[in-house]
């Protein structure tokens, strides 16, 4: 009855995990190929068909915003960007947290403690505001949002992969490599972050709706990606400006960005549910 | 227990000086004055501001002058808000944001632990996968979604209750802002109260409980709730963190008047140092409620107290 159960609930998760995949790579496909389908563009302005509701006709089908944009373009290049944005934070963050953790749990001792303290140092430090400091402080620089997004969610990277390294080292095949006179850098390189490749692939696609949010939070602020070019957060704050005349430019963005968040974490929880069960079996 | 305290006390004296030798560092790296963007002054009018601000000075100097402001809590001049110091912006805000966070912490807790013990106690039943599946969305959708559905549908299309903050009054205003606030936290509080309440239920004291007769209300209330809640206690904290980044969007969707406002003007209008101040003090915020709970922790489990 248990082993019935358990088997159970992992087909329910895994469809769940099935459908996040498939949605999110549906959306990505609409967000590369809608652009260019469209027979409008994110910047022309067109002042006779300001805020117009959702419609088939004219390829309308997301309407358009205040100044005449048209808003599918608009909403699928703002996927785009915020999926980049999401995608390259998520690399600096694995790069950071995996040299980092790695180097910590091999060498363990002092520098692991060490290391660790400034970990948890960092982790009582209200990251968001340094962020929005470091936005108000650069000019909201576009290559800055990657790094400040990057820098806050290699913490929890570093944690695990130390952890992992921790035990990773113990184990013969290390051994045999220092025995055979090769150096720290290159087992760390060599042998031990393929290793921590399961951990950091289920880790990442948890990065990556953290960083959504960090950049659709900034956007939303006007603090990050500026105008003409946008993203999801940035199209939402535009739409709750104009939330009494035409809801959709609301709700359009907001429903999108909402499913890709959830599909994420949905896709994030299923793979770390998979992987535990090898880990345990 | 003082010890205990005093420790960790200590222990936030080099994260509050490291956050404030950050932040620090971060404006004073930033191109350009604080007064650049306007016409051009005059070389003496330059010069006086430079020195009424103590622009002129070394920057271990201007830090030395900042941080001994900072200990006497004084965040020095806004640089926008011209007639106005960083502190008493900040003391006129921060009641009302305090208000705000404080009644939707309360909500989150009430309203978690109940959904939370509800699912717990009929877990695998529909009314816990609806609980649960409300939660997981509740936790993957951003306050600022939230904020502004909640607006449309009970202030704009439904017109049950205002949308905005400014000529309104009473209660009904506050009912929006406070709800969106909580609603990710009770998220979260009703998936930590389930998972640990059904680890708490399956132990030997709550099986010896069973033994006795005890109905299952009783259990839960004497027995099962107060180390079930604990895990949620801990989580405490990053709540907090989570209800003051949120404040920020909240205020801005509705247009209230609180510290989270000042904090995006500033940030728009780069008042350094009002941003600046407003960062330390939520640093400090964050940290003073973190050890709060962690004491709070040891107070409630003795595991904890004697380590």
């Amino acid at each position: 009855m248990i082993a019935m159960s358990a088997s159970w609930e992992k087909i329910r998760g895994n469809r769940a995990l099935v459908v996040s995949a498939v949605i999110l790579i549906v959306t990505a496909a609409a967000a590369m190929i809608g652009p260019l389908i469209s027979p409008h563009d994110y910047l022309s302005t067109n002042f006779e068909e300001m805020l117009r509701a959702p419609t088939m006709a004219d390829m309308r089908i997301f309407g358009t915003d205040d100044l005449g944009r048209d808003l599918f373009v608009r909403t699928m290049l703002g996927i785009r960007v915020t999926l980049i944005v999401a995608i390259i934070a998520s690399i600096v963050s694995l790069v950071i947290g995996v040299a980092y953790g790695a180097i910590a749990g091999y060498f363990g001792g002092r520098v692991d403690a060490v290391m660790m303290r400034l970990v948890d140092t960092l982790y009582a430090m209200p990251f968001i505001f340094f962020v929005i400091l470091l936005m108000v402080v650069f000019e909201r620089n576009f290559l800055l949002i990657f790094v400040a997004i990057g820098a806050i969610n290699w913490l929890d990277m570093a944690r695990i992969v130390r952890g992992q390294t921790l035990s990773l080292r113990e184990r013969e095949f290390v051994d045999a490599a220092r025995l055979t006179g090769v150096s720290s850098a290159r087992i760390i390189a060599r042998h031990i972050a393929p290793n921590l490749a399961g951990v950091v692939v289920v880790y990442v696609t948890l990065t990556i709706p953290q960083a959504i949010l960090v950049e659709s939070f900034l956007s939303f602020l006007g603090l990050g990606i500026q105008e003409p070019q946008t993203s999801l957060g940035a199209l939402v704050d535009a739409g709750v400006n104009q939330i009494e005349r035409a809801s959709w430019t609301l709700l359009i963005p907001a429903t999108l960005l909402a499913m890709i968040l959830l599909c994420f974490n949905f896709l994030g929880d299923g793979l770390r549910d998979l992987l535990d069960a090898r880990q345990t079996r | 227990m003082l010890r205990y305290t005093l420790l960790r006390l200590l222990g936030a004296i080099p994260t509050l000086l490291l956050v404030i030798v950050l932040a620090f560092l971060l404006v004073h790296a930033a191109p350009g004055g604080p007064f650049d963007d306007e016409r051009v002054l005059p070389p003496e009018i330059a010069a006086n501001i430079a020195a009424y601000y103590h622009l002129d000075e070394t920057l271990p100097q201007q830090f030395w002058r900042y941080l001994s402001g900072v200990v006497r809590g004084d965040f020095g001049p806004s640089y926008r808000y011209r007639d106005h110091t960083v502190s008493q912006l900040i003391g006129s805000a921060f009641p009302l944001s305090l208000k705000i966070g404080a009644l939707s912490m309360l909500l989150a807790v009430i309203v978690g632990v109940g959904a939370g013990i509800v699912a717990a106690l009929r877990q695998n039943t529909v009314a816990d996968r609806v609980v649960m599946t409300v939660a997981m969305t509740g936790i993957s959708i951003p306050i600022f979604v939230v904020a502004p559905v909640l607006v449309l549908l009970f202030a704009v299309k439904l017109h049950w209750l205002p949308a905005g903050w400014s000529g309104n009054a009473g209660y009904a205003r506050l009912l929006l802002p406070v709800v969106s606030l909580a609603l990710p936290q009770i998220a979260y509080i009703a998936r930590l109260t389930r998972a640990s309440l059904i680890d708490v239920l399956g132990s030997d004291f709550v099986r010896t409980a069973k033994a006795q007769g005890l109905g299952i209300v009783a259990i839960v209330r004497f027995h099962a709730l107060k180390p079930a809640l604990l895990p949620v206690l801990s989580f405490m904290g990053p709540a907090i963190a989570a209800v003051l980044t949120g404040s920020v969007v909240v205020e801005e969707v509705f247009g209230i008047p609180g510290l989270g406002q000042f904090f995006v003007r500033g940030a728009l209008n780069r008042d350094y140092t009002l941003v600046l101040g407003i960062v330390i003090f939520y640093a400090a915020l964050i940290i003073v409620l973190n050890l709060i709970v962690d004491v709070l922790y040891g107070v409630i489990d003795p595991r904890i107290r004697h380590r």
